[in-house]
């Protein structure tokens, strides 16, 4: 049957091409033609109209048909391309042949219309009897209709031929909703094209769709709209396929820049997803950082850089001449002193004037703003992110719930391409698979419990006492830093010196090993030890970054004090010498003191100092962790691979054997990195570009090491889960790290001779005095009035109120959430209990199901015996989860059910009895509405 | 396109990127790699879409694939003959659906299909011994074979059938949380 419809569709297609391309020009030598074709089609059609209605109707169903068909099934693929093509086709003819009517409707008289209404009417009760015969047997009906449509397209044949040359002149006569019809199809054929890559089907076959639709869009396309409109509608579907082009050319543009594709694909296909995806967090993270550096770079270092005044002029961008000797010493600069002190690097450099260059840039304005604004940005990146992250993982069901399927299907990692790899994840596998099976068979085994609570609570404790000295420690070194500092720097050695840094980062070092051996004790689950030292390491390192920032405070409120007396002498020192000056010459007119920038008494600057404290730190960091690598892993490596030659054991395969990539050490540290770099960055705009450039030789460098000395993990740990578990510490980072550069900003004032907001009581002041000064006075009144207590009470009123709506919605939500779940459970085990118990009258009810929509028809023959009638009743009044020997239990099970509330096989259940009514079928509704509701047929 | 010798029309290229998920770059790159597999039998010309199959035994040597333990599966799935003869179109297909932007309904019909060993649409009990061996190398005894594929169809089918049906095993898939991130392979 197929290609005989085929053909017949075949030359439908062309009839169309042929309305179309009529309509396009439209001659009106043409016009004679046309009205005896139609005189002499009249007869004709008058004949069919009743028909034709019909066939109408049965075309309105075609879209549905079509879009059940649409789901996958494999094995009518072929037949389901036949059908597309044949609906849209039919549809396309339907459109030729409306206009065909149209166009007789106009030439006749009022009382064909309405003769053609009625028939219509009654052919329309004729079908709904139909329907209520032939429903639920989808079948029959499809062959009815192909019927009806094949004769339809006999009929077409003719009548298209004739539409074709009378439809050209008629385009004023396109009604609206035939415009809307074709527009509509337009669209579907477009949304068709659009999302045929998410289509399951056969590349060739998505081509010659694809083909198909394009044509077919070009060919209506131009169809629609009329006159200036037309014009207009080409114009905007010319312009929608420039805009498409672009897109793709721009997304194209787009993957071609993503870098390191080709890196992480190596590492990926050798250490599997979970190694690649800490570098895919490598590269994101470099990505966020370069958005920060070109902020910084481009609102506040450039601009001092090219606008501002040079190296020199002014007594906060020298050297003092005190320090001038060694300014250029290597150690002095190694330690951020000296020329790198007094650079663009650091706060202290930037001057205060309110504008620079010529083009007037408010440059403490831009510092203060885009210092807020890499928070905003960072926060609003990584929250994205992790909504991002959110949408991709499952919806999460139930840990327990899918253990077997889900290690079946999706354990195997179809990234990974190198044996060894695939070696480990073969064992991974057959382990966990191996455990699962242990863990069903004997599902608690009950141990010592006892003794492993005993133990659990001593190794928190020791943890707790390794947190304590930590932060202990650190606290300690600052303080003894600080002291150090009050002393000459040529006594300090270089240990003494940086002795803050080297313990943070030994105590980074030291400690996560530390927990981890702790960890032993407490026996837990690999994935739920995993969370476990993920949170103790970061309580270490938040804990000692805390202690820092503390012992960093007091030493700012120290740096405050003793500004405070220089600001004073300076002050006096000015006074005395313009008193002086005024006494002398008998002027009021005094220059300003005529003293070299290098020799003006100058304050401490904590501001920079701070700075120079989150550089060093950012400086150690990346040492430990490159030396690290070096000696860690590359000389470890080094090691087993030669000394496995002349040793006593196997190196390789016993005790020091290679390295493994520490995936989750490495995700935590690169977070802390970035807690630093955006606490820094306010002080120190140079921090982020020494972040990038860090960022940067890390991908290259670590790509480098994990392929070189790095072996695959033996237990591979689930990425995507954590993906959003590492976003929310960075969240948590972004925070924190917020917190203290906003109390900085907001209560301490600047120093009074460096930095941009030098000579302002508090930093924020500067927006205050753009306000005032250089915007119209209404947007000050605006400002004003939004800072208004009175306005900002409510305004936190309402979001707290917001706040809460959201929540009990989303309570509400998670509620409906967990019913619905309930609701599937019990419905599936009714199912499953209904199965495995009723099996003996499993195989029939099916047969009857089958058997069921055909009843009203014909009569079948069944070779199967009819279910004894009780059964049957039984099925029907009660739950069909009854159990024959549990009869108790089944008024508990029937309101479970009705709490169900859907089983969808309930009526279909309903023995239909083949032959002659029994007691069940009296009872229950008309099979063929039931049928309707059922699921279909399993077949 | 840089060649001396166009490999696509433009027409080609923009139909390919507007039946996959690849750009024109990747595209170009599926082909030489495709080329890469038997030089002597695919032309670098294509833009009269020569009719030419690789066998699976070639395709199943790319890197890609090699360690695969559902590989020659993998190949059929998307072989328009089911023998794992693929032309560049159903190359590109392959890749296309595994490629990491493709949507989860997607990766879920061709998982389906790939689990499917003896092409019932259902994922029956061989199917999941069969899959089961093969993930785990033939390691496990038979009983535990059993039990393994016992639990799995026991979580799963929602129906009680005793077979996975498309329905049942979109609904476990759509639950589980490692699916999209290890059912892709890069290209």
């Amino acid at each position: 049957m197929p290609p005989k419809r085929k053909n017949d569709t075949a030359i439908k297609v062309e009839d169309v091409g042929m309305d179309v391309d009529a309509v396009l020009d439209s001659g009106s030598e043409e016009e004679a033609r046309r009205r005896t074709k139609n005189r002499r089609i009249k007869p004709q059609r008058k004949a069919k109209q009743v028909s034709d209605d019909e066939e109408e109707e049965e075309e309105d169903e075609a879209p549905k048909k079509r879009g059940r068909k649409k789901k996958p099934k494999p094995q009518d693929s072929d037949e389901d391309d036949e059908e597309d093509k044949r609906s849209v086709k039919s549809k396309g003819s339907k459109v030729s042949r409306k206009k065909a009517q149209k166009d007789d409707s106009d030439e006749e008289s009022e009382e064909d219309r309405g003769k053609r209404k009625k028939g219509g009417a009654v052919s329309k009760k004729e079908k709904e009897e139909q329907n209520k015969d032939k429903k639920g047997n989808p079948k029959e009906r499809r062959r009815d209709s192909k019927g009806g449509d094949k004769d339809k397209k006999k009929k077409n044949g003719k009548l298209s031929s004739s539409s074709s040359d009378s439809g050209e002149s008629d385009e004023d006569s396109l009604s609206e909703g035939e415009l809307a019809a074709l527009k509509e199809q337009v669209e579907e054929k477009k949304k068709l094209i659009a999302t045929l890559r998410n289509k399951p089907w056969r590349m060739k076959r998505r081509l010659v769709l694809l083909k198909e639709a394009q044509e077919f869009v070009e060919k209506f396309e131009g169809a629609l709209g009329k006159g200036r409109g037309r014009k207009l509608y080409a114009f905007k579907v010319m312009m929608t396929k420039k805009f498409i082009k672009f897109k793709r050319d721009f997304e194209n543009f787009k993957t071609a820049c993503i870098p390191w594709e080709r890196k992480i694909k190596e590492v990926e296909s050798h250490f599997g997803s979970s190694v690649a995806s800490y570098f895919i967090f490598l590269r994101w993270m470099y990505g966020v950082n370069l958005v920060l550096f070109g902020l910084m770079f481009g609102l506040v270092v450039l601009p001092e850089v090219l606008m501002g005044l040079p190296y020199g002029s002014i007594p906060r961008k020298t050297v003092p001449r005190e320090e001038q000797d060694s300014a250029m010493d290597f150690s002095v600069l190694f330690d951020f002193g000296g020329y790198c002190k007094y650079s663009i690097l650091f706060y202290g450099y930037y001057n205060n004037s309110p504008t620079i260059g010529v083009l007037k840039f408010r440059l403490p304005l831009s510092y203060l703003l885009v210092g807020v604004g890499i928070f905003g940005y960072s926060l609003m990146v990584v929250v994205r992110m992790m909504a991002r992250n959110a949408n991709e993982g499952g919806d999460g069901a139930d840990e327990g719930e899918f253990t077997f399927s889900w290690k079946m299907f999706t354990s195997w990692d179809y990234l990974i391409g190198n044996p060894e790899t695939a070696d480990n994840k073969y064992a991974s596998i057959t382990t966990s698979f191996k455990e699962s099976i242990v863990d069903e068979q004997e599902n608690q085994k009950d141990e010592n419990i006892h003794l492993r609570r005993f133990l659990r609570v001593l190794a928190n404790l020791m943890i707790l006492c390794c947190l304590g000295g930590s932060g202990y420690l650190i606290y300690y070194a600052v303080k003894r830093s600080q002291e150090f500092s009050k002393m000459d720097p040529d006594d300090l050695s270089w240990l003494q010196k940086n002795e803050v840094e080297i313990v943070m980062s030994l105590l980074g070092l030291v400690c996560p090993p530390l927990f981890e051996t702790i960890a032993e004790l407490e026996k837990y689950h690999p994935r739920i030890a995993l969370k476990w030292q993920l949170g103790r390491i970061f309580a270490l390192f938040l804990g000692n970054l805390y202690t820092f920032l503390f012992a960093l405070f007091d030493e700012v409120t120290a740096k405050l004090e003793s500004e405070k007396i220089i600001k004073n002498a300076t002050e006096w020192g000015l006074n005395e010498y313009y008193a002086n000056y005024s006494s002398f010459y008998n002027t009021t007119n005094v220059p300003p003191p005529n003293v070299d920038p290098a020799d003006v008494v100058r304050g401490p600057c904590w501001e920079t100092a701070v700075g120079i404290e989150f550089v060093k730190l950012t400086v150690s960091d990346i040492q430990v962790t490159y030396l690290t690598i070096l000696i860690g892993d590359f000389l470890r490596a080094v090691t087993v691979r030669f000394l496995n030659y002349c040793w006593c054991w196997d190196l390789e395969a016993g005790f020091p054997s290679y390295a493994e990539f520490d995936i989750s050490g490495n995700v935590l540290g690169l977070i802390f990195n970035q807690g630093m770099i955006w606490m820094g960055a306010f002080y120190a705009p140079g921090l982020v570009g020494l972040n990038v450039l860090r960022l940067l030789t890390s991908m290259y460098y670590q790509c480098w090491a994990v392929m070189a000395c790095n072996v695959p993990h033996e237990r591979v740990f689930k990425a995507s889960r954590s993906n959003n578990f590492y976003m929310g510490l960075l969240l948590l980072v972004l925070f924190l790290s917020l917190l203290p550069v906003v109390y900085t900003i907001m209560t301490l004032s600047p120093s009074f001779d460096c930095g941009p907001f030098s000579g302002q009581d508090k930093m924020y002041d500067v927006v205050m005095e753009t306000i005032e000064k250089d915007l119209p006075a209404f947007i000050g009144n605006i400002f004003t009035y939004a800072t208004n207590p009175g306005l900002i009470m409510p305004a936190v009123l309402l979001m707290v109120l917001a706040l809460y709506y959201l929540n009990t919605t989303s309570k509400g939500y998670q509620q409906a959430n967990l019913d619905l779940k309930k609701k599937m459970q019990m419905a599936r085990d009714e199912e499953k209990n209904r199965r495995n118990n009723k099996d003996s009258t499993n195989q029939v009810m099916k047969d009857l199901e089958d058997l069921l929509p055909n009843k009203s028809l014909v009569p079948p023959p069944t070779e199967e015996e009819p279910p004894p009638p009780d059964v049957v009743t039984e099925k029907g009044s009660k739950s069909p989860k009854t159990k024959p020997g549990s009869a108790t239990k089944g008024v508990n099970l029937q309101k479970e059910v009705s709490l169900a509330a859907s089983n969808p096989r309930g009526p279909v259940t309903r023995a239909p009895g083949p032959r002659g009514g029994p007691p069940g079928n009296t009872r229950g509704p008309q099979p063929g509405p039931g049928r309707g509701r059922g699921a279909p047929p399993r077949k | 396109m840089g060649n001396k010798q166009t490999t696509f029309t433009d027409e080609q290229l923009e139909a390919y990127q507007d039946c996959t998920f690849f750009t024109r770059k990747e595209i170009l790159r599926l082909h030489s790699r495709y080329r890469e597999l038997a030089p002597h039998l695919v032309p670098l010309d294509y833009t009269n879409n020569p009719d030419i199959r690789v066998p699976l035994t070639l395709i199943v040597t790319m890197p890609e694939l090699k360690e695969n333990p559902f590989r020659d599966r993998i190949v059929e799935t998307f072989s328009e003959d089911g023998q794992g003869n693929l032309t560049f179109n159903d190359f590109v297909d392959m890749f296309s659906a595994l490629c990491e932007t493709s949507p989860r309904e997607l990766k879920t019909i061709y998982a389906f299909k790939i689990y499917d060993y003896n092409r019932d649409n259902f994922i029956c009990k061989e199917d999941l011994e069969k899959t089961l061996n093969k993930l785990t190398k033939g390691e496990l005894t038979p009983e535990e074979v059993a039990l393994v594929c016992d639990k799995a169809i026991e979580e799963a089918d929602l129906d009680a059938d005793n077979k996975l049906s498309f329905a049942d095993f979109e609904n476990m898939i759509s639950k589980a949380p490692d699916f999209l991130s290890n059912f892709h392979v890069r290209i």
